[in-house]
This record gives C-alpha cells, sequence and structure tokens, in this order.
C-alpha cells in the first residue's frame, strides 16, 4: 500500500485534540456557539448505558480473575478507564534516576472515566501562593476570574457537599451530601479530640437530579465503571456526547495526533495525525486548534509541532514549555478498627468514593513546610472481590475469642474461613493529598533517541521531589497515626520514615500532573496567557491542567472545567471580532 | 458523501480497530460459556488475551491434584457454605498463574517442595498421602508466627496460597452470601442503620441534619438561588 496523506479539504472553525475534562467542556461550549468542531480523540468511544459497555454492577465472578487490575486496567478489571501506566506501542522514558509514573487513559472522556469525582475549586489563595509564602509564582489571574465559571461548571455538572464559609475552600452550588459511613463515624470521632475537622465530601454525582437528561445516584460505589444512569461526571457522558447531538461536532477517534500544521506566519492551520485504525497519515484543517491532550500530551504535540515558522516547536522559544511540571503529593496510612469486628450487615457501598474529608485545616507559618494538603478516608463492607480474605497472615491475629485469646495468624479450615467473616469491614484508612512546589528543574522534554509505535517522538522525565514535600508527608504520617490511634483503631504495617520519604508517592502516582504550558503574562517566562492562548501562536489554546502555575491541595477537574469554560468563551468572542 | 462525511464514518465506528484486529487473528474461537473472558467493554485486546490465557494449561495434572487438596483444606465446606473446589477456586488459581505469570515460580516451587517434605517425613509424594499426614505437612507452614525459620521460605509460599485462596472463594456468589455482602444493586443510602448505630453510641453530625439528602427528594431537580442555596 502507497504512503499518503490523506487531507480533508473541508476546514472546521475548531479542531480540539482530547476529549478528557478540558477538550469535552471546550467542545460543548464551542459547539453552543455554533462553531463547526471536530474532536480528535487517541482511543475509542463508549457508553455505559449500553449493554455492550457496561461493567457497572457487573459481579466478580463474571472476570475470570474476579476483578484483579491488569496492565491496561490497573485499578481492576471492572475499571473503565482504558490505558495505564504503560502502554503498549507508547512509550515514555526517564532520566537522572528520576520516578515518574504517568497514567494515560485512551478513549472518550479519557481519565474522567478513572478519577474520584473529588470536584474541588481552587480557593482564593491557591492563585495567590507566591505572595503568600514567597515559593513559585502567583497566577495571572485570581478566584474572582474563575469563580464565574466554577459557579456554572456547579449547576450544569452538579456536585455534593455542605456550605462551610471556609476561605479557601470557596462554597459552590450544591447538591445534598449523602450521610457518612460508619467507619467515617469512627473516624470523625478521633478527628474531633484532635481538633481535626471533617465534613461532607465534594464530589461530582447527583444526589438529585439536575436535568431530564441524566439520573440520579443508585449508590453502587462503582463510579470508576462509569455510571448508566449518567449519575456522576464524566466527560463523554456529560459534555461531548450531549455537545454531539446538539451541535455540528464530528468525533475522530483512534486518532493519534502528531502535530499542529502551521502556515509560514506561524498561525495553526491545523492538525496532523496517524489513524489507529488504518496506520495512515490524516490532516485536518481549522481556523483555532485547542489543546486537551493532558499536561504532559499537549506539551509533547506543542514540542513536536516543529516547522520553519516554529523550529523548536510551537511555544518552545521561552525554554518554559514542559517546565514545572508537578503531581500532588500522596501518602497513605492503614489501620483496624476492633469495634468494628463481628459488625452488622446491612448495604454501605454508598456513592463511589469518600462521604467525608477533611480540607487543609492548619496555617503553613506556624510549620516547616509551606503548602497543605486534604485527607480522603476509606473503609466499609465494600464488595469482596480479588484481594478478599487476604492478609489473615498478619490481621488474623488481632482477633480474639470469648476468653480474650487472641487468633494465631494463618492457619486454614472453619476457623480460619469465620475469622475472615468476622474481621470483613473493619479495615480502614486515609490517603493525604498535597499541593507541591512547582520548579523550573522538573520537567519533561522529548527524548531524542525514542519514538513510539506511530514514529513519534516520546517524552522523557525529569523529576525530583524538595524537602518541601518531604516534611509535608512526614506531618501527613503523623496526622494519620493520631486520627487513627484517637479513633480506636489499631495501626498497621510500620510507619514510614526518611528512608522512604514518610511513604511519599513517587511524582505522577498521584495522577494530578499539571503545569507544563504554564500561564502568564510574560512570553518570555509563560507559554500561554491568561486566556490560555499561546503566546507563540495565537490560533492555539491550551484547555488542560497544562497552563496550571501551581496546583492547590485539591483536584485539578474542576478548574480544568471552569478555565476551559472560560477559554472558550474568549475563543467565540476573538472568533466573533475577526481577531484570529 | 464528502470528504468529512467519509472520514466521520472512518472514525466515529468504535469497531472499526476491533474488525481491524479481529482481521489479524484469524481461527480465534468463541469462548466457550464455562470459561469466559471478562463481560462488558472489553477491548480487542483483551478479549484476546483471555480467550488466549483460557485455552492454556498452566498446572500438570499432578500440580491440579495437590490445588485441590490444599483447596479444600484451607477452606472446606461447613454446614452453610461449599468448600472452594466446589465453587471453582482450582479454576481460579490457575487463570491467575497466567494472568500474573510472576506468580508461577513462587507457586510452583512450593507445590514441589510439598513432595520433598513427603517424602523426607513419608517416604512418598504428596498426593498419595492420607489426610492426617497431610494435616502433619501443611501444619509445618499454615502459622507464620509458629513456623520454623528453615520453612520460612514454604511459610511465604502457603501465604499466597491463602491469599489467592481467598480472593477465589470469597469473590463468588456462595462466598458474598457467607459474608454477608448486600451491596451491588440500586438501593437508596439513607446512612448507618439507627440500630447500628444505637449499638456504638455514635450519630451523624447534627450540624447537617437539615442539608444530607433525603431519599423522598430523590426525584426532584434540584434548583438554587443566587447564594447558592438549595431551594427546590
Amino acid at each position: 500500500m502507497s504512503f499518503q496523506i490523506k487531507e480533508n479539504t473541508d476546514a472546521y472553525d475548531v479542531i480540539i485534540v482530547g476529549s478528557g475534562a478540558g477538550g469535552g467542556m471546550a467542545s460543548k461550549i464551542l459547539a453552543e456557539a455554533g462553531l463547526s468542531v471536530a474532536v480528535v480523540e487517541a482511543g475509542g468511544d463508549f457508553d455505559p448505558a449500553k449493554e455492550e459497555d457496561r461493567t457497572q454492577l457487573r459481579p466478580p465472578w463474571e472476570s475470570p480473575r474476579r476483578g484483579a487490575g491488569t496492565k491496561i486496567r490497573p485499578f481492576g478489571d471492572f475499571d473503565q478507564a482504558i490505558g495505564g501506566w504503560e502502554i503498549d506501542g507508547e512509550p515514555y522514558t526517564r532520566k537522572d534516576g528520576t520516578q515518574f509514573d504517568w497514567f494515560r487513559s485512551r478513549m472518550v472522556g479519557g481519565r474522567t472515566n478513572h478519577w474520584g469525582r473529588i470536584s474541588l475549586r481552587f480557593g482564593p489563595n491557591d492563585f495567590k501562593r507566591a505572595s503568600l509564602d514567597g515559593l513559585g509564582d502567583d497566577w495571572p489571574i485570581g478566584y474572582e476570574d474563575i469563580k464565574p465559571y466554577y459557579d456554572k461548571v456547579d449547576k450544569l455538572i452538579g456536585i455534593f457537599g455542605s456550605k462551610e464559609g471556609i476561605y479557601n475552600e470557596p462554597d459552590g452550588f450544591f447538591l445534598p451530601p449523602p450521610k457518612p459511613r460508619l467507619h467515617e463515624l469512627f473516624i470523625k470521632k478521633g478527628a474531633d479530640k484532635v481538633g481535626i475537622p471533617m465534613i461532607p465530601s465534594r464530589l461530582s454525582i447527583l444526589t438529585r437530579p439536575i436535568n431530564a437528561e441524566r439520573g440520579v445516584c443508585f449508590f453502587c460505589a462503582q463510579c470508576n465503571r462509569a455510571c448508566q444512569a449518567y449519575a456522576d461526571f464524566s466527560s463523554g457522558t456529560c459534555l461531548l456526547h450531549p455537545a454531539m447531538k446538539k451541535g455540528k461536532v464530528d468525533l475522530f477517534t483512534y486518532a493519534m495526533v502528531r502535530k499542529v500544521t502551521t502556515d509560514d506566519a506561524g498561525k495553526a492551520t491545523g492538525v496532523s495525525f496517524v489513524s489507529k485504525v488504518d496506520l495512515k497519515e490524516y490532516k485536518l484543517k481549522s481556523r483555532v486548534v485547542v489543546l486537551g491532550a493532558s499536561a504532559c500530551e499537549s506539551a509533547r504535540i506543542m514540542m513536536n509541532s516543529k516547522s520553519k515558522s516554529h523550529p523548536n516547536g510551537i511555544g518552545a522559544d521561552s525554554g518554559v514549555l514542559g517546565r514545572y511540571l508537578h503531581d500532588s503529593t500522596g501518602a497513605d496510612r492503614m489501620g483496624i478498627m476492633p469495634e468494628l469486628f463481628d459488625r452488622d450487615r446491612y448495604n454501605e457501598d454508598g456513592v463511589g468514593g469518600l462521604h467525608m474529608y477533611t480540607p487543609w485545616w492548619k496555617d503553613n507559618k506556624q510549620l516547616d513546610f509551606a503548602r497543605g494538603y486534604h485527607i480522603e478516608y476509606w473503609g466499609g463492607m465494600g464488595q469482596p472481590a480479588y484481594g478478599a480474605g487476604g492478609g489473615m497472615d498478619a490481621l488474623r491475629s488481632y482477633l480474639k475469642d470469648e476468653f480474650g485469646a487472641p487468633s494465631p495468624n494463618g492457619g486454614y479450615g472453619e476457623g480460619l474461613k469465620k475469622d475472615i467473616r468476622r474481621i470483613y469491614g473493619a479495615s480502614l484508612g486515609m490517603s493525604g493529598r498535597g499541593e507541591s512546589i512547582p520548579q523550573y528543574s522538573n520537567y519533561c522534554e522529548i527524548d531524542p533517541n525514542v519514538v513510539d509505535k506511530y514514529g513519534i517522538p516520546v517524552l522523557r522525565f525529569h523529576y525530583k521531589w524538595t524537602e518541601q514535600e518531604i516534611k509535608q508527608a512526614k506531618h501527613m504520617q503523623d496526622t494519620f497515626e493520631e486520627i487513627l490511634t484517637q479513633s480506636g483503631a489499631i495501626l498497621l504495617g510500620t510507619k514510614p520514615g526518611p528512608e522512604t520519604m514518610y511513604g511519599l508517592a513517587a511524582p505522577g502516582r498521584i495522577i494530578h500532573e499539571v503545569g507544563t504550558t504554564r500561564m502568564g503574562k510574560d512570553p518570555k517566562s509563560s507559554v500561554v496567557n491568561p486566556n490560555c492562548q499561546v503566546h507563540a501562536c495565537n490560533n492555539l489554546f491550551v484547555v488542560d491542567a497544562g497552563p496550571f502555575v501551581s496546583q492547590a491541595d485539591k483536584n485539578p477537574t474542576w478548574t480544568i472545567l471552569a478555565l476551559s469554560w472560560r477559554t472558550s468563551e474568549y475563543i467565540v468572542e476573538q472568533l466573533k471580532q475577526k481577531n484570529m | 458523501m464528502n470528504r468529512r462525511e467519509n472520514l466521520k464514518v472512518l472514525f466515529a465506528s468504535s469497531l472499526g480497530a476491533g474488525l481491524l484486529l479481529n482481521a489479524c487473528q484469524p481461527g480465534e474461537k468463541e469462548q466457550d460459556a464455562k470459561g469466559m473472558g471478562t463481560l462488558g467493554g472489553r477491548t480487542e485486546e483483551e478479549k484476546l488475551r483471555d480467550a488466549q490465557l483460557l485455552k492454556e494449561q498452566f498446572f500438570t495434572e499432578e500440580e491440579q491434584k495437590k490445588i485441590r487438596t490444599l483447596v479444600d483444606f484451607l477452606l472446606p465446606a461447613d454446614e452453610n457454605s461449599p468448600s472452594a473446589t466446589e465453587v471453582g477456586v482450582p479454576e481460579f488459581i490457575e487463570f491467575m498463574m497466567k494472568d500474573q505469570p510472576n506468580l508461577q515460580t513462587p507457586m510452583r516451587g512450593g507445590l514441589q517442595w510439598l513432595d520433598f517434605e513427603s517424602d523426607e517425613l513419608f517416604g512418598t509424594t504428596f498426593n498419595t498421602l492420607n489426610s492426617s499426614q497431610v494435616k502433619e505437612i501443611i501444619d509445618l507452614v499454615a502459622w507464620p508466627d509458629k513456623a520454623s525459620a528453615a520453612y520460612s521460605g514454604a511459610v511465604r509460599w502457603f501465604n499466597l496460597l491463602r491469599n489467592l485462596t481467598c480472593s477465589g472463594y470469597f469473590s463468588t456468589e456462595a462466598g458474598w452470601k457467607y459474608m454477608g455482602y448486600m451491596g451491588n444493586q440500586p438501593n437508596v443510602w439513607d446512612g448507618v442503620p439507627a440500630s447500628v448505630l444505637a449499638k456504638y453510641g455514635l450519630s451523624n453530625p447534627e450540624k447537617y441534619a437539615a442539608i444530607y439528602l433525603k431519599p423522598e427528594d430523590r426525584a426532584k431537580v434540584a434548583t438554587w438561588d443566587e447564594e447558592g442555596n438549595l431551594i427546590g
């Protein structure tokens, strides 16, 4: 078969690369404005309401591995997110002893199919960190610029929570939160004793309907499997598919973008992509290109978009592209609650995630690290699947018989079976998710020696945590022990110490990587302007988490959605004014 | 059909890649009803991999016999629940050996050790032992805190076997029934039952009593005032 480039002679108003939170929101806002839109997605399409795509409510015996994770579904065989930490034919590399793991989902909706639906607004302080502690940089925009978009996102997509009036944890338009689970009440008892707040979680799950198109939560705890009632947020069900129904939106799936094409004046003219289906090269044309491929993937596309007018790639001349890559920090601890042995049975599935959480509650001026973290709690009578009844070689001795004698660890037989039933639902734990300090020296770049199976040069990562993150993780571990102990739990495992950086997860592992195409007013120190418009190419925009100047101790999705909405409105306005 | 429509037809179909992959793999049979791959939302790669793993055989017949003996020793039937072999634990462990190949050597090594130890103690192979002899061997490795240091490798293997056996048992319908798991079905969460709260002297935080989800409101479309207060 001869090689040929297939060129589409029709031009779109806008091409959007990626269909996750940023790309999905852009597709909806731009299509509603009457623009013709092409969405180019590296994976396939699916609809959780169709029986053939459904993984929700499937019991583990419908999987020969009983729900265990696989390479392409590391979070479980029924997890909806397809991709994982390592994708065949799509490598990335690391340099200088870097430990950085990159989680990708190749599918409509991207990683919104995977995430925990924790939807926290950044607060006023989160945009002005450098002014408060002298580290990193302020955002060029503030909370007041983005608040109207957070409000609109709340109402469009839906989120439950409680109005608290905490300055840096802004309230929104909340649906009713669910009552706590039992282990959350136990943990709250402990947290109360040491003055650590616990409030209803803020998750983008519909406890009540917000429109006629989407159903309400029926409490199966399986948001990660994609909801057939569309009762949780994922970009496909809430943004892209509705946009395709109402507007002029063409979806190109299995389409791996190679580069943004440009003209002699340096303006974007469209994208060039390779089809994973027929391995042919294609080109699409548009007046505007929007990148929402994820912070690292969008940076990669820009670096690879070399041309006569952009010999180093688009936006690469300042040397900032790919820099300031940062992920949330993460550390965890687990315990077992003797009071919960032999507990009464009832359906405790609840929503897909925690019902209560702890927002950052301390003043960093009193601490030896600069930024905060929030705490997520887990436990309860979850669905027994792969892993159920495990660890009895170490856990069984926490059980005592009627005379107070401990059961022996390990063992076999009816006694083992009964003890597994007694201990079910008694373990619990918590995870801290914190803010790191963005560093110029943490970055991704093009590996000069490696390409993927499509011949596209791949990313190479350089990343080191600093003392700031390590001290924060130490504080997390101290806090976890305090809460668990005060709750009446027995700590499991040994406390992670300096030899493991206090259990600090490797960068990338929390899947909040941001900052590669940072926002700023000065083209010398930033890649995009405060409207997420690339300084070096005014009809190219970035709507994923790349423009984040700093990541806050929150999850990035709600801010990606709000920023993408704001950027999309700006694009519509600029097109109207014929500025592009 | 113009160029754009052509491309749209080609790429909008999620079947495209599937057809292509299927074409590359002629002769793949549909999985038989008993040993099925995972159901729901599978990629073509996943379907092919599951079908391939289900066709392969890892354990020898002797090893299979050992596994059957061991899993029923670990989780036997009692008056309320079936045994591990009755709910398919050996087939699950067989599958996991191929799905997670890093388990193969530790598992095979442990099964091999059984014959060495049987020979040392009884001058024969494990599969010919009577049940009290089997118990004698298993007791050497089943109790991690008491086992002699000389058996630490075999203890680790037996821990692995115990974990896999439990995974395979409690992830079945019978396992759920035994465990008393009541979820995985549509329901309305209205908090921990009052009787359970009373038992532990706990209560839902009073502060949020007015805003927690009320089951009777689940059909009402939410509306807010300008301040974000839920008003309908």
